[in-house]
């Protein structure tokens, strides 16, 4: 297989794959969570839990709740990885080209010099990231394997999409490859390790708001 | 042990994975491990010891989560490339899931993705009592409570006593077993034993406001040792003890003690524990006095000019709802009052709930947990702090001895009862 025909394996075939145990996955995955179900409550309720389940998935972006130097760290740099990240993946005006061949519509791409800087942060913070993972003693403790891999596999769709925008260490055919490739790996990852969190939080969060406010507690 | 497991060690396992519900399995799918719930948790920021990280206390639920409940934990388990829940680690994980643990639940409202964390140890409890890994302490406290009807082994005797002095202190009748009252009152063990002086004060405060209540000599204790221990089946005989005499004695509502987890118990848990919705409604007795103010049944005279300040029990606000009540009645009684850091939802546990308090070994990391209130307490300089649980009462109290601080505990009901006004016509 030369690398032309490789490349049109990684963004036919192999992208279709990749997309197809991303969406089965998370698919199963959120549904065999919601079916697991919980035990209706009898207790008389003093509140709901709709409103303030909704309301929790909204408000708990922005709890910032102790800010010691750890916490702060924490919530800016992983503000800036997913802000980064999401820019990046949603306004880079050849992403968005690729979006428009699958879903039939697209939006207005932003420039160049501004995806730079979004790419850079999340780059940029993702390092930070790991570096505080290994050397604060509660992260470190709390870390494992599938922490470390996560890490890397969100990695290395930013540094070859980086590098293949700047034309850095190779040429554009292999670039594109390993970009496509380790968007590949990215997906398929997703259902199986904590990066579904990108739709179970939203689900954690609503719980948390649906409980407290059932009792009644504005959280 | 050869072959397998051992039964109580599988007993446990069991109970987790029958404790894992649709919240639990997202909590610990969506969990990042970016460690923000420790800065919440008191044991973690008095200690700086990354064990004390509240997720991290979950760690052998996780486990059986992922061995039982996910692709790839299931395959690894079969595989045997991932070992089962161990009972030494169990063992090692005991005081992190007891001694170091109030249920206040401040970790829960800090975690940015949304988990409940300590909705999960309340759960995970169950699992360590199945497999025979809670504190003897509270073992003790639970089996008193079964046997006698008390953690603390006070018996209907010694509230007798009581009943028969407050009866004569203030010259009223005090309900015992009265059928028809709209209200049944419950106490907690802390107040029976340490606090009695509650006793007339509710019967003052109840003639001033003309509320009809009782006491039942079957039902009168609050305080759910089982529910503290993590054992609902335990929980629900101490509970149906108040259920039954509350059913027998038709009465209306139930008032919950100055008692955070009796509150949850009975109002939360409650039917949840015994399988059906109550005939009858449960109310926090601090709810109760606000009603009654704002009805104008509950009318008060003279300020307490001392600087003072508002304790939150973790139950009656995070966990419970109950946030301007004591408020709206302090101003009433106060003219000095003054407001912690952090107070309401977010107010630091005074390091004693959920057990904590009962386990004599957990003292000295209580006292340094302490030291969070204490820096709470030095930024205002009060005189007293008023509160609403008798549990954080007798812990504040502990907390301000042990440092050598002067200042004083009230309760909230005790404080409203000296300032009744005269009996108005």
């Amino acid at each position: 297989m030369n690398p032309q025909e490789l490349l049109y394996w990684v963004r036919g075939t192999g992208l279709q794959i990749a997309a197809a145990v991303f969406l089965f996955g998370m698919s199963y995955r959120m549904l065999h969570l919601a079916l697991l179900g919980r035990k209706k409550n009898l207790a008389a309720p003093r509140g709901s839990e709709w409103g303030p389940g909704l309301r929790t998935i909204w408000r708990r972006s922005f709890v910032l709740p102790e800010l010691s130097a750890r916490g702060k760290f924490t919530v800016i740099a992983g503000y800036a990885f997913h802000l980064g990240f999401l820019i990046t993946l949603f306004f880079l005006s050849q992403h968005i080209d690729m979006l428009r061949a699958v879903l039939g519509f697209g939006w207005k791409a932003l420039p160049r010099s501004i995806i730079d800087i979004t790419a850079i942060l999340a780059i940029a913070a993702l390092i930070a990231l790991l570096v505080h993972r290994v050397i604060d003693p509660v992260k470190r403790m709390l870390s494992g394997f599938e922490d470390y891999l996560t890490w890397a596999l969100s990695f290395l769709p930013l540094l070859t999409g980086f590098m293949l925008l700047r034309g850095i260490g190779a040429d554009y055919t292999h670039l594109l490859i390993l970009h496509l490739l380790s968007v590949e790996l990215l997906l398929i990852a997703v259902p199986f390790t904590k990066l579904a969190h990108m739709l179970s939080t939203f689900s954690a969060r609503w719980y948390n708001g649906a409980f407290a406010g059932y009792k009644g507690v504005k959280a | 042990m050869n072959g397998g497991m051992n039964t109580s060690l599988q007993r446990g396992i069991n109970s987790m994975i029958e404790q894992i519900d649709a919240p639990i399995a997202t909590f610990f799918t969506s969990c990042v491990h970016c460690g923000l719930c420790a800065d919440a948790c008191l044991f973690y920021t008095e200690t700086q010891d990354p064990k004390y990280t509240p997720i991290y206390k979950l760690e052998p639920l996780r486990r059986v989560w992922q061995q039982q409940y996910t692709f790839w934990g299931k395959l690894m388990l079969k595989l045997g490339l991932s070992k089962p829940v161990t009972d030494e680690e169990l063992s090692a994980w005991e005081p992190l899931l007891y001694d170091s643990c109030t249920l206040c639940g401040r970790c829960s409202l800090a975690c940015p993705v949304g988990n409940d964390i300590v909705y999960m140890v309340r759960k995970m409890r169950e699992g360590m009592v199945a497999s025979g890994h809670a504190p003897d302490d509270l073992k003790g406290a639970t089996t008193r409570s079964i046997e006698l009807g008390s953690p603390m082994g006070i018996t209907l005797a010694t509230l007798q006593a009581h009943i028969k002095h407050a009866e004569k202190e203030t010259g009223l009748t005090i309900p015992v077993d009265k059928e028809g009252a709209d209200y049944m009152m419950v106490l907690s063990s802390a107040e029976i034993a340490d606090f009695s002086e509650i006793i007339p004060a509710l019967a003052r405060i109840f003639d001033h406001s003309n509320v009809s209540w009782t006491f039942a000599s079957d039902g009168y204790e609050g305080t759910n040792s089982g529910m503290q221990i993590g054992s609902s089946d335990l929980a629900a005989v101490l509970l149906n003890r108040i259920v039954n005499a509350a059913e027998r004695l038709k009465v209306k509502y139930v008032i919950s003690p100055e008692c955070g987890h009796a509150y949850t118990a009975l109002r939360w848990e409650g039917p949840n524990l015994i399988g059906r919705p109550y005939p009858f409604a449960v109310v926090h007795i601090i709810e109760l006095l606000d009603e009654l103010r704002a009805a104008g049944r509950l009318r008060t005279e003279g300020m307490d000019d001392t600087r003072l300040t508002f304790h939150d029990p973790c139950q009656m606000v995070r966990r419970g709802g109950v946030i301007e009540q004591p408020r709206n009645l302090l101003k009433q009684v106060a003219s000095n009052y003054v407001e912690m850091s952090d107070q309401g939802v977010q107010n630091w546990c005074c390091g004693g709930g959920g057990g904590v308090s009962a386990i004599e070994r957990a003292e000295p990391l209580r006292f340094q947990a302490f030291n969070r209130k204490k820096a709470q307490l030095d930024a205002i300089h009060v005189d007293t702090i008023v509160t609403s649980c008798s549990n954080c009462r007798n812990v504040l109290q502990d907390g301000l001895d042990h440092n050598h601080m002067k200042t004083s505990v009230v309760g909230l009901t005790e404080l409203i009862a000296d300032h009744l006004a005269a009996k108005g016509p």
